[in-house]
């Protein structure tokens, strides 16, 4: 239905990208259309993005100088024209100089790349320090001195509209796969030192408006930094392939006033001790239930899918297995939540206990599992203990 | 049959789909193996004799070929080629695993320890991790075997160099007297260069098995463990198969093939060997010496 | 070749027939045709996951395929196209091509020739059969980048065990090149009278040689890391999932021009040919392809600036990697040197080979603007670079594979192509590529990562915009074929001669050539092979 809209636009826009190819002005290029890279909001960025505009000209000048040469002989020195050919077949002076020109203009933009490289390089009198861990699909961010972690999925409008053929529309989902539940907070005008690092495989952390990417490795810590001049919130993701959840790893920043920065911090401490405090509380099914479908499809789906199938070779069912459905299997059930298995993450870190109490109790009674197991938190707390 | 001034195309063959079947055979065997599949080894096994079978089949036939004369100065000049650009691609291979070695030993482990490019690595995953070569105390000590110590090059290994060395000098004796139409001669150093380099697999294979059961040092031991037993791994089998070859040259010579001039197979299999020989070196200060 | 004047050239041959022809030949042009046939099957192959890719990105959300599948197609495209395509393809026409141009009877090794083809097609077997099993392909992308390609499930060992196959293959391709070349040559043949094609695919197999065997070692040490507990690329062991990048790139580098400059020679085959000119600066052409062979083991960590390389290294690979624009652009400035002053006609072998060199050379300079590290942060892994790299392989390596299809067709199968339906070909085939490949540098600009399944909607215009030009583009690929298989059977007679402009040995012989090319060795003059 969507698509009638668009094909109302697509004629134009399509003359639009030939002209912006025969005339790459950089106005066109910088309109909202997202021709061109952003400008960004940091230092860096804005010099990235020079750099880029410099290198555009430069290989433009030469595409149309050699180019331009080419396109006259071809009108001129065809054979039709009556033209004979010339013999010349070589003309070292000639030859010489297009090595030499090349190699000057290379020196030219080698020697502002490097200098830009040398600033992006240097992390020192970072006055935050934050951590951020891929996961196989979120982010973890450690506010280090803080003793602040967040998590951060994908916000859960987009991983339902995202699920194959849903019948939403993506473009009435609020920003589609770039959205967040949790933002990453940071203070606008301090340094920020951003330490990437991944818990499996490899991710890398990318938000286009602070103008660069980092591989976050397992094992290993890259170290980078950067300043937010404007208030506002920016959008990116993950940048490596991870897996099938490769494109579901939004990263969403949100640059707030140093004062906010800091009641936000506080607020979220309090918040994590509140949920992380376990309750002995005892809960319904009805809502441990509802609680744990809320964590599944955040934590769960993208690799047991929503009808909790799994695929076939990769992920098991849990529909139907035994450790989901046994009685006798609930501890080890709780158990592999909490410490993973193989390629299954560990989620005992992220999840509280009424967290993972309720996405157990939802997995042994959803789909074909009708085992009316009721779990509750203080069984996962005994569960941890151990 | 043929003339020597025209260059000999060989008739059609079936060698060339028999080797790549069998090689196929063999993948899968192998892929089924490590699938957990148990009849994966009566594929493997299935595929092995098919590479058997090609190798004796293509090999007598070329041999047959050679001794019937179709091979002129130019073809033996092709296959010169071939068997020297093959060895080169060998160096690659091995090239590939050193590359590994030097970038643990001097990048990756002084960075796991906070060296240089690795503080905040350091500092926030292994703050407890101390580098060392050998390394016997991994990152993650739990994932890993811990071994308690490692084969020192003074021992055995010294020792295999010896006898690598020697039956180079031995291929080479047995080169002169090809070429000096000193057939018994030829077939005893041939024998003596079998005899050294089995003896360097037997030896190896010694080392391998107090490495495992009394060192604890195993595949599974880390970065070294890794390096250490690939490199010389790859190149124990490099070695087994450089005297195979030397064995089926021996029995060649033994049955009056090659002559004076005229012995192609002998030197691909003496440069093979020294090639062996070569990579050994680099092991030895490699791996076990430095 | 039913036609009866072929009968009474191939008169003396011997040529042995049915299916044994194929199976056990030992005749290079039965091999390259072979060689040539599997490329186009593999091309279709590789294209068909192309457009399943395309259909999925047509639109915002997930509507054909899932996730796993997607990336899987993403993957084996990717090794497909270049392992089973356009490799492949350089082999065939390597050869055809090049025992004739030198005046050799045939390759120097023939037996081996017919093995490296026939692990092709059992190659492809175990890659593209583990699509069928449980769990499906593999799916880390063709870099095979651990941890991620360690989660694998069944088809692990097979898309091991197939690129270790393929690298046999590749390493015994080119060992046979190199021999045929230093050891076939025709008397007077010298080596700096060789044509280019010839030059290109000798520094083409000493990279094979070099890089190949190293690739064969980086996927070993996956599969030890896999089942046999070794920690080359995990950190907890001491090893860093970086070192394979290092070693992958290694070869990875070294690779994409194994794919480009065999198609480097073919235009500098095409163009004097066109423009009735001798080539401009031959022995720089020589010397330039060299300089880009070697520089080209220096650069590979330009995949990897994101990684988080010390800056000496990041500094070192961008220098080096911005070198290789001036060897480049010799060969550009010799090409557009050779066109003029011509007297240019324009069959569709010259179309092609202008619209290549206008299009790599677009590919090549957003590869100058990727070799720039700092920028580099921002573009690596965009479509910025699919785009780049898509307007090297497709409108550079394939575009060139089109034009040396169409300049030597008349050889090989003694017809005129119909040259009307080519030329229809060609434009449909440059206007589709661009639309399908410009877009994506916008995408990329604009942010939006590659290897992903479904996208943000501010992505979605360029995106339907190139999916339709993908569309068109294989669409209009079929023509190719239906072109190819007219010209076999039949058509307007082709003299030895083919192109008024044409020069060197292999138009010296009748089209299409006796089965054994040069059973005399032929004289090699000055004159034979100059203007
Ligand atoms: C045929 C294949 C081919 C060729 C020829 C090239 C050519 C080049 N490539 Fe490309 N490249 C790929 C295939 C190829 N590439 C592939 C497949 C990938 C992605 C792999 C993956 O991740 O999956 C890739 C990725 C890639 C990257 C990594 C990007 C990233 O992931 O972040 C970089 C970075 O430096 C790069 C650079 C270059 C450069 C500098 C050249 C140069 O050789 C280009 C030189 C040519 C010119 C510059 C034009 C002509 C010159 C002139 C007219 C002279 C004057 C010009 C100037 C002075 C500017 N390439
Ligand atoms: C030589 C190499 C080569 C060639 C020729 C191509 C050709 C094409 N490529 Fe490919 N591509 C790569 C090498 C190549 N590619 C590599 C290395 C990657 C990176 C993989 C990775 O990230 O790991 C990649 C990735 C890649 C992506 C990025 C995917 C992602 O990151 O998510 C896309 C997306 O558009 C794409 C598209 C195409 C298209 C549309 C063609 C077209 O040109 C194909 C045209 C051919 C045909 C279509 C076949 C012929 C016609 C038919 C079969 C008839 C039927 C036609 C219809 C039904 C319309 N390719
Ligand atoms: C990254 C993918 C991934 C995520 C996310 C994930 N799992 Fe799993 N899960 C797996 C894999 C892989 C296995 C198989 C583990 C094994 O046996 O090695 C598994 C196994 C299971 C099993 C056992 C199935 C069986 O029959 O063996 C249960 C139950 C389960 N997961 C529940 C969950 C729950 C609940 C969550 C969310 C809180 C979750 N999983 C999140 C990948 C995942
Ligand atoms: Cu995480 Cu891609
Ligand atoms: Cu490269």
């Amino acid at each position: 239905m969507y698509l009638n809209e668009w094909m109302k636009n697509f004629l134009f826009k399509l003359v639009f990208v030939v002209s912006a190819f025969f005339f790459l002005s950089p106005d066109i290029l910088h309109a909202e259309w997202g021709l061109n890279m952003t400008q960004g909001v940091t230092p860096i960025s804005q010099d990235v993005y020079n750099m880029h505009m410099t290198t555009l000209y430069v290989v433009t000048v030469i595409g149309i100088l050699v180019f331009g040469v080419m396109f006259w002989s071809i009108f001129h020195h065809r054979k039709s024209k009556g033209v004979k050919p010339s013999k010349f077949s070589h003309s070292t002076s000639v030859e010489v100089i297009w090595t030499l020109i090349p190699f000057i203009i290379i020196v030219s933009l080698a020697i502002p790349a490097t200098k830009l490289l040398a600033r992006m390089d240097d992390t020192s009198e970072s006055s935050i320090t934050v951590k951020a861990t891929g996961y196989q699909w979120k982010w973890k961010y450690d506010y280090i001195n803080e003793d602040v972690t967040i998590y951060s999925n994908m916000a859960e409008d987009s991983v339902e509209a995202s699920q194959r053929n849903s019948g939403i529309d993506p473009k009435a989902t609020d920003n589609y796969l770039r959205n967040t539940d949790t933002a990453l907070v940071l203070p606008v005008g301090k340094k920020i030192r951003i330490l990437t690092t991944a818990n499996d495989v490899i991710h890398a952390w990318w938000v286009p408006d602070l103008g660069w990417k980092r591989d976050a490795i397992p094992g290993f810590i890259n170290d980078n930094w950067t300043i937010i001049n404007k208030e506002g919130v920016y959008r990116g993701q993950c940048a490596e392939l991870c897996g099938k959840g490769h494109g579901y790893m939004p990263i969403v920043v949100k640059a707030v006033p140093e004062k906010e920065y800091t009641a936000w911090i506080e607020g979220t401490k309090l918040a994590l001790k509140s949920k992380n405090a376990s309750s002995d509380k005892d809960f319904t099914m009805d809502e441990l239930r509802a609680k744990g479908e809320g964590v599944y499809k955040a934590n769960c789906l993208a690799c047991h899918q929503a009808n909790g199938q799994g695929i076939k070779g990769v992920f098991p069912a849990i529909d139907g297995s035994p450790l989901a459905n046994l009685k006798e299997n609930i501890p080890a059930h709780i158990h592999q939540v909490i410490y993973g298995k193989g390629v299954m993450p560990a989620f005992g870190e992220q999840l509280s206990d009424t967290d993972i109490a309720s996405v157990v109790t939802f997995v042994r009674n959803n789909w074909g599992n009708k085992t009316g197991h009721i779990i509750q938190p203080k069984d996962v707390v005994a569960a941890r203990k151990k | 049959m043929v003339s020597k001034d025209i260059y000999f195309i060989p008739e059609p063959s079936k060698w060339p789909i028999v080797a790549s079947l069998a090689l196929f055979t063999t993948f899968i065997g192998g892929a089924m193996l490590l699938n957990q599949s148990s009849n994966g080894k009566y594929v493997l096994i299935l595929g092995a004799m098919g590479i058997i079978y090609m190798f004796a089949g293509w090999f007598s036939s070329v041999i047959s070929e050679s001794l019937s004369g179709s091979y002129n100065r130019q073809v033996d000049v092709s296959f010169r080629m071939g068997m020297g650009w093959f060895i080169f691609s060998e160096v690659m291979f091995f090239a590939a695993f050193f590359g590994a070695l030097f970038y643990a030993r001097v990048l990756s482990v002084p960075w796991l320890s906070g060296e240089g490019h690795g503080v905040a690595t350091h500092q926030f995953l292994w703050p407890a991790f101390k580098a060392a070569w050998p390394m016997s105390v991994m990152p993650n000590p739990a994932s890993f075997t811990a071994y308690k110590d490692t084969i020192p090059a003074t021992g055995i290994p010294a020792i295999n160099t010896l006898l690598l060395l020697t039956s180079g000098v031995t291929i080479t004796f047995a080169h002169w007297a090809l070429k000096k139409v000193q057939r018994n001669h030829l077939c005893a150093w041939l024998a003596a260069t079998v005899l050294l380099g089995a003896l360097f697999v037997y030896l190896q294979a010694g080392e391998y098995h107090h490495a495992y059961s009394e060192l604890n040092l195993k595949l599974s031991s880390g970065i070294y463990g890794s390096t250490f037993f690939l490199l010389t791994g790859f190149h124990g089998f490099h070695v087994t198969m450089g005297a195979v070859m030397i064995l089926a040259i021996l029995f060649r010579s033994l049955k009056g093939h090659f002559t004076k001039n005229d012995h192609f197979a002998f030197e691909a299999v003496a440069w093979y060997w020294h090639f062996v020989d070569v990579v050994w070196l680099g092991l030895f200060i490699f791996v076990y010496w430095l | 070749m039913s036609s009866q004047t072929i009968a009474d050239h191939d008169h003396h041959d011997h040529k042995p027939v049915g299916i044994k022809r194929w199976l056990f030949s030992t005749n290079h042009k039965d091999i390259g045709t072979m060689y040539l046939v599997f490329a186009l099957i593999m091309f279709f192959i590789g294209g068909s996951m192309a457009m399943v890719i395309r259909a999925e990105l047509f639109q915002p959300g997930l509507q054909f395929v899932d996730p796993q599948f997607y990336n899987s197609m993403v993957t084996v495209h990717a090794l497909v196209m270049i392992f089973g395509a356009v490799m492949p393809a350089g082999v065939g026409l390597a050869n055809w091509m090049i025992p004739i141009m030198i005046g050799a009877p045939d390759m120097a090794l023939p037996r081996m020739n017919n093995m490296s083809f026939w692990i092709l097609p059992f190659a492809f077997a175990l890659l593209l059969g583990t699509l069928f099993i449980d769990g499906g392909g593999p799916a880390g992308g063709w870099t095979m980048y651990p941890p991620l390609v360690l989660q694998t499930g069944k088809a692990f060992p097979y898309l091991i065990f197939a690129v270790h196959f393929l690298g046999v293959s590749s390493i015994m391709g080119a060992i046979n090149i190199i021999a045929t070349v230093f050891n076939m040559r025709a008397p007077g043949m010298t080596l700096m009278r060789l044509p280019l094609f010839v030059w290109t695919w000798v520094i083409t197999a000493f990279l094979l040689i070099a890089s190949m065997p190293v690739l064969a070692g980086a996927v070993t040490m996956l599969l030890t890391d896999k089942y046999f507990g070794t920690s080359f690329f995990n950190a907890a062991g001491g090893g860093d999932p970086v070192l394979f990048q290092h070693i992958f790139w290694f070869f990875g580098h070294p690779e994409v021009y194994i794919l480009i400059l065999p198609a480097f020679g073919i235009i500098s085959q095409i163009i004097p040919t066109f423009a009735r000119k001798p080539l401009f600066g031959y022995a720089s052409m020589v010397y330039a392809t060299a300089s880009i062979a070697i520089l080209s083991f220096f650069v590979w960590a330009h995949h990897m600036f994101t990684v988080g390389l010390p800056i000496t290294g990041e500094l070192f690979f961008m220098y080096a990697t911005m070198l290789i624009a001036v060897p480049t652009g010799v060969k550009v400035f010799n090409w557009v040197a050779t066109m003029w002053k011509g007297a240019m006609t324009f069959e569709a072998p010259m179309l092609f080979a202008i619209a290549f060199v206008i299009l790599f050379t677009i590919g090549g300079f957003s590869g100058l603007m990727l070799g720039i590290t700092p920028v580099d942060f921002q573009y690596h892994d965009t479509y910025f670079v699919v785009a780049h790299f898509h307007y090297v392989l497709l409108t550079g390596a394939v575009f060139a594979l089109m034009a040396s299809a169409y300049y030597w067709l008349p050889k090989w199968t003694g017809y005129m192509y119909d040259e009307k339906l080519a030329k229809i070909h060609f434009w449909l085939s440059a206007i589709a590529s661009n639309v399908l490949f410009f877009p994506q540098h916008f995408l990329g600009l604009a942010g939006m990562p590659r290897r992903i399944p479904d996208y943000s909607v501010q992505f979605a215009d360029f995106n339907m915009i190139s999916s339709l030009g993908g569309f068109a583009y294989g669409i209009s690929q079929l023509l190719f074929v239906y072109i190819v298989i007219k010209c076999v059977l039949g058509g307007k007679k082709a003299t030895s001669q083919v192109w008024e402009g044409a020069r060197g040995l292999e138009w010296t012989l009748s089209s299409p050539p006796p089965f054994h090319s040069f059973t005399k060795p032929p004289k090699v003059t000055k004159a034979l092979m100059d203007y």
